[in-house]
């Protein structure tokens, strides 16, 4: 079984700032961290392939850098990483991120299963995974909490909705992508570690992936974003004091100004 | 402080760190409550490899010395010392089958440790028999092509838990020490069981139990090294092993600090944080030079030992002796900096303060640490 599991760096959300000039995420000396959702795809890749076999391979479309996370990602278990970087690739949305992904997939060659956390914790949008899946116009479940039965051929997945789960069997090729329910992460092992230090992870340019120029990096982005500011602060707040009944009736008379 | 640690040491610190930090920490409390055995916990310890930390490669382990068990145990006792105990006295007993054990009986014991599939324990102490091991009463006669125990063994850490026994039983009494001998003792074995779990002031995450033989038969291929030979592997082993116990020390007083320090600067008295005070500050600057001498001096003794193999026990006992009654002041201390509050279950350095006693008792006692001290120094100036 070969699964793929696609992750992103992001800044670590403990440190995020934005660039006042470009109104993008300042990504310069920000920590970085493998995206926390795609941790957990990569979990459950790992666990997949210990159940039937096959191998892992991590990939990711970002700055030389992203590399960390491809090692990250050989320490908990994946195989194989593949970094997909060139400057032309700058300035992605998630149209042309999914294009990139889709030509570089092409270019790997035959997988059964794709696994993408839900969304990325610093654009938050959630498009890349169902972009990509539609793009190689293979089936995908989003927002997967648990895969009940799994076998070489298909798997039976629980789609985490607001009032309960949908259940989903399908046949691969086919991308799910997951929260955080769905697993506990790994804690890396020393010897993946030591294998992840000597890896060589697969470079892939634009060339070799034999992208269209017009449809990646920031040309190929449908997407302008035109302006970026912090929401404005929250009305006046208040904390009751008291006993529990003198904090009801203050909360009593604080709602009746809204009947 | 920088120990200028290789980049392999450094990566088994992290991940002895991480599972600390997000495994071992989140827990404690509630397996100390519960005197719940952190099976889970262990569970992961062994898929991140740490089981596989001393054990030679040729067996599937990572070939780590003295130096890198210590580094791995001072991370977790940081956490929780239950849990490190249960992790160090794994160790224990199978440290007797890598000093001594036979090329087969390697092989059949120690890959399964290394990825932590098998669980081990050792088994010296009984009712009558401490800190004077000459008074094990647990004897082991050959019968045909098998030995045959019968005898209590008292305070077994990871007793009920682990699958891999080592235990000191006497084969011939009129030898005296050289009459003692070491056996491998599997779960399941007939006539072998353990008693029920004992409730402990501290370390209740660890499992510790009685473990009984009445007529417990086993193959004669389960002597470890020779007959007679029991007392040299468990002198041996306890050499190796204590330094694992004070890096416990260590990593204790250091999560003990921890907690008084960030309790320090955040309370308030008389209008200012308590590490304003003078006497609040001296009392925490003592702590940390306590735990950085402590710790210099358990990787200089653990570096020793792993180099001079012949030469162990001064360096093991001084290394143990000076690290455990550190951590019990430092853990008392840290407990009256944070005054009542620390006194409190909801804030962890009680629980630290009642765990940090067993290292001074377990393992030989510190006094028995200092005899060995005071006899390594007779001969030294003979």
């Amino acid at each position: 079984m070969k699964i793929i599991v696609c992750m992103k760096q992001v800044p670590d959300a403990k440190d995020v700032r934005l660039d006042p000039v470009t109104n993008t995420l300042a990504r310069e000396g920000v920590q970085s961290i493998m995206n926390p959702y795609d941790q957990h795809a990569l979990e459950e890749a790992v666990r997949l392939k210990e159940a039937h076999a096959g191998e892992v391979i991590a990939i990711t479309m970002g700055p030389p850098q992203a590399e960390e996370i491809l090692r990250q990602a050989i320490s908990c278990g994946a195989d194989s990483g593949v970094l997909v970087s060139d400057r032309a690739f700058a300035g992605a949305d998630t149209w042309a991120t999914a294009y990139t992904l889709e030509h570089a997939l092409k270019k790997i060659g035959g997988f059964d299963l794709i696994l993408c956390g839900k969304q990325a914790i610093d654009g938050d949008t959630a498009q890349v995974g169902p972009g990509l899946a539609t793009r190689l116009g293979i089936p995908y479940v989003t927002c997967v909490q648990k895969i009940r039965e799994s076998s070489a051929t298909g798997l039976v997945a629980e789609r985490m909705m607001d009032d309960g789960y949908d259940l989903v069997a399908l046949d691969y090729p086919a991308l799910l992508t997951v929260v955080k329910d769905i697993n506990e992460p790994r804690v890396p092992s020393i010897k993946g570690k030591m294998k992840a230090k000597k890896a060589e992870i697969v470079r892939l340019s634009a060339a070799d992936i034999e992208a269209d120029p017009a449809c990646i990096g920031l040309p190929g982005s449908p997407t302008k974003v035109v302006n970026v500011f912090p929401p404005p602060s929250r009305a006046e707040r208040s904390v009751l004091q008291g006993t529990l009944d003198e904090q009801i009736d203050q909360l009593v008379e604080k709602l009746k100004v809204y009947l | 402080m920088d120990y200028f640690l290789t980049e392999e040491q450094q990566m088994i610190v992290d991940i002895a760190r991480q599972i600390t930090d997000e495994r071992i920490i989140p827990n404690r409390a509630e397996l100390d409550e519960k005197h719940e055995f952190p099976r889970h916990i262990l569970n992961e310890m062994a898929q991140a490899d740490l089981f596989g930390v001393p054990i030679p490669e040729e067996f599937g382990g990572l070939g780590g010395g003295c130096f890198d068990i210590v580094l791995t145990v001072e991370q977790l006792g940081r956490g929780c010392i239950g849990v490190g105990t249960a992790f160090a006295a794994n160790f224990l007993g199978v440290y007797p089958i890598i000093i001594s054990g036979s090329p087969e009986m390697k092989e059949k014991y120690l890959p399964d440790i290394a990825a932590g599939k098998k669980f081990g324990a050792f088994g010296l102490t009984e009712a009558n028999a401490g800190s004077d091991a000459s008074g094990i009463q647990t004897t082991a006669v050959l019968d045909g092509d098998e030995w045959v125990l019968n005898g209590t063994k008292q305070w077994i850490t990871n007793g009920g838990e682990a699958q891999v026994y080592s235990i000191v039983a006497i084969t011939d009494r009129s030898r005296g020490p050289r009459g003692a001998s070491m056996f491998v003792v599997e779960e399941g074995d007939p006539g072998f069981s353990c008693g029920p779990k004992e409730k402990k002031m501290g370390i209740r995450a660890s499992s510790t139990t009685e473990l009984i033989f009445k007529d417990c038969r086993i193959p004669k291929n389960r002597l470890i090294g020779r007959e007679g030979t029991g007392f040299i592997t468990v002198m041996k082993t306890l050499d190796l092993s204590r330094p694992g116990i004070a890096a416990l020390g260590v990593g204790l007083a250091q999560g003990a600090l921890d907690e008084a320090v960030k309790y320090a600067k955040q309370r308030q008295q008389f209008g200012k944080p308590i590490i304003a005070f003078q006497a609040v500050q001296h009392m925490l600057a003592d702590m940390a030079i306590g735990i950085e001498s402590a710790r210099s001096l358990v990787y200089a003794s653990a570096k020793h030992i792993q180099n001079h193999p012949k030469d162990m026990s001064k360096a093991s006992s001084m290394c143990k002796v000076y690290a455990t009654d550190m951590a019990m002041k430092v853990t008392t201390d840290a407990v009256q900096v944070m005054g009542g509050y620390g006194y409190m279950c909801e804030y962890p350095v009680e629980k630290m303060m009642r765990d940090a006693k067993i290292l001074q008792i377990y393992e030989g006692t510190n006094q028995i640490q200092r005899n060995v001290i005071g006899q390594e120094l007779n001969k030294e100036y003979s």
